[in-house]
């Protein structure tokens, strides 16, 4: 690839991953207020607040890479739906809070093997925005295993939601570990993750997981994908309806 | 004292610029007043080029709203100290750490009533232990975890099991 070619497709990257944190932060935030008990709702909105950090890091190098005026905002509200490139599982309504912490365990594992990697691109940018990323997952995994282990060790109940939590999701799971083109291009120069590397060690973790928590992995008999083409369940919509809405009534409007 | 906060001493003792940073120290965490910019490690360095102020800010956490506010008032207190050519760097490399944070400033934590992140052993990885931190009130080490995530991101919620109080504990990142 030509060094155009790989700007150009660094840029596209920054946007992927940007959707990916803003779609999840914005998720997480419709717990504020609903959560099960104060401290809940207090770290539901922590953690939300440290994805909507990290999308505004990769919206704001995407802008300096596209240098054509348009700003962190322009990406984050003035895109459609078809425009947005985040994995399906993110945008998935949040369900009940077995469902929130199976999909946050699934996601925070993922992320701290993509981080972990990404710490090492090239890209000075993506590099610094990922060790720095890093570290709030660490505290993120922390919570979600915790929430898990308890979740489905715990009464008959809580142990038959999460379960089928896991049941739901596990098919969403698979395009994570399937990178396109643009993405394996642009692991070969260096700047990117390579994240079928990732997959043996996340799916290992999660199976010694499992049997602390008492709950078994699905059979990989269904997937969906489409989420970095832009193909969405109908969720994505419902979703950037809310998120943009005020942006939308008052264009340019600025906190 | 920890080799990340001399580095940043060092570089302010070095500086030429004496009367800016101390002018800087005027600016606090709105959410923690009793710490400076500088004692919260986010300022990093003050120079002066082509008539131009360069500020060099790294932030705490990455949605952190303090920043905005901390921007804001960077520029405030440098305008009124007649300076008009400025500029605000944001510098991401190397990320923010809580082993920035200023002898002094977590001594003044401590006195405000919240834990600085020495008065625990972190866990595994650097994370916030279960038990142990020690209670800025009455001094116990006889205190539990609540939550790792406070009222703002950087605090976990303990409690004293020996004076009973709820307590604050800026966290280990």
């Amino acid at each position: 690839m030509s060094e155009d070619d790989l700007q150009q497709a660094t840029l596209e990257l920054a946007l992927r991953l940007g959707d990916d944190a803003l779609v999840l932060g914005q998720r997480l935030s419709e717990w504020v207020s609903n959560a099960p008990y104060l401290e809940e709702d207090i770290a539901c909105a922590n953690v939300a607040l440290d994805f909507i950090g990290r999308a505004r890091m990769y919206y704001g190098y995407a802008a300096e890479l596209a240098a054509d005026g348009r700003c962190e905002d322009d990406f984050a509200y003035l895109r459609s739906e078809r425009e947005f490139h985040n994995y399906l599982i993110l945008e998935l309504p949040r369900g009940d809070f077995a469902f929130t912490q199976v999909r946050q365990l699934l996601v925070d594992l993922y992320n701290s093997g993509f981080l972990a990697q990404l710490c090492r691109s090239r890209d000075a940018t993506l590099a610094a925005i990922a060790a720095k990323a890093m570290k709030e997952t660490r505290y993120h995994l922390r919570r979600s295993r915790e929430w898990v282990v308890r979740l489905g060790d715990g009464t008959e109940e809580s142990k038959r939601r999460t379960q089928q939590a896991l049941e739901e999701l596990w098919g969403y799971t698979h395009e994570l570990f399937e990178p396109d083109t643009l993405e394996q291009q642009l692991a070969q120069a260096g700047i990117g993750v390579d994240t079928r590397m990732l997959k043996a060690h996340w799916q290992q973790e999660l199976e010694a997981l499992a049997r602390e928590a008492g709950l078994h992995l699905p059979q990989n008999d269904w997937a969906v994908r489409g989420g970095r083409t832009g193909y969405h369940t109908e969720n994505l919509g419902h979703l950037l309806m809310e998120l943009q809405s005020i942006h939308r009534a008052y264009p340019g409007c600025q906190w | 004292m920890s080799s990340d906060y001399s580095d940043r001493l060092r570089r302010r003792e070095a500086s030429p610029l004496a009367a800016l940073w101390e002018l800087l120290d005027r600016v606090r965490d709105p959410e923690l007043p009793v710490l400076s910019i500088w004692d919260l490690g986010v300022l990093q360095d003050v120079t002066c080029g082509n008539g131009s102020v360069v500020v060099t800010i790294t932030p705490t956490y990455s949605g952190c709203p303090a920043m905005e506010q901390i921007r804001a008032d960077i520029e405030r207190v440098l305008r009124a100290a007649g300076i008009e050519a400025l500029e605000i760097r944001t510098r991401l490399a190397p990320a923010w750490s809580s082993t920035w944070l200023s002898p002094q400033g977590c001594a003044r934590l401590r006195q405000y009533g919240v834990a600085p992140p020495s008065d625990g052993v972190a866990a595994e990885h650097g994370l916030t232990p279960d038990a142990g931190v020690v209670c800025p009130r009455c001094g116990s080490a006889h205190t539990l975890r609540i939550s790792a995530f406070g009222s703002t991101a950087c605090k976990a919620l303990y409690r004293c099991t020996h004076c009973c109080e709820p307590f604050d504990y800026f966290k280990p990142i």
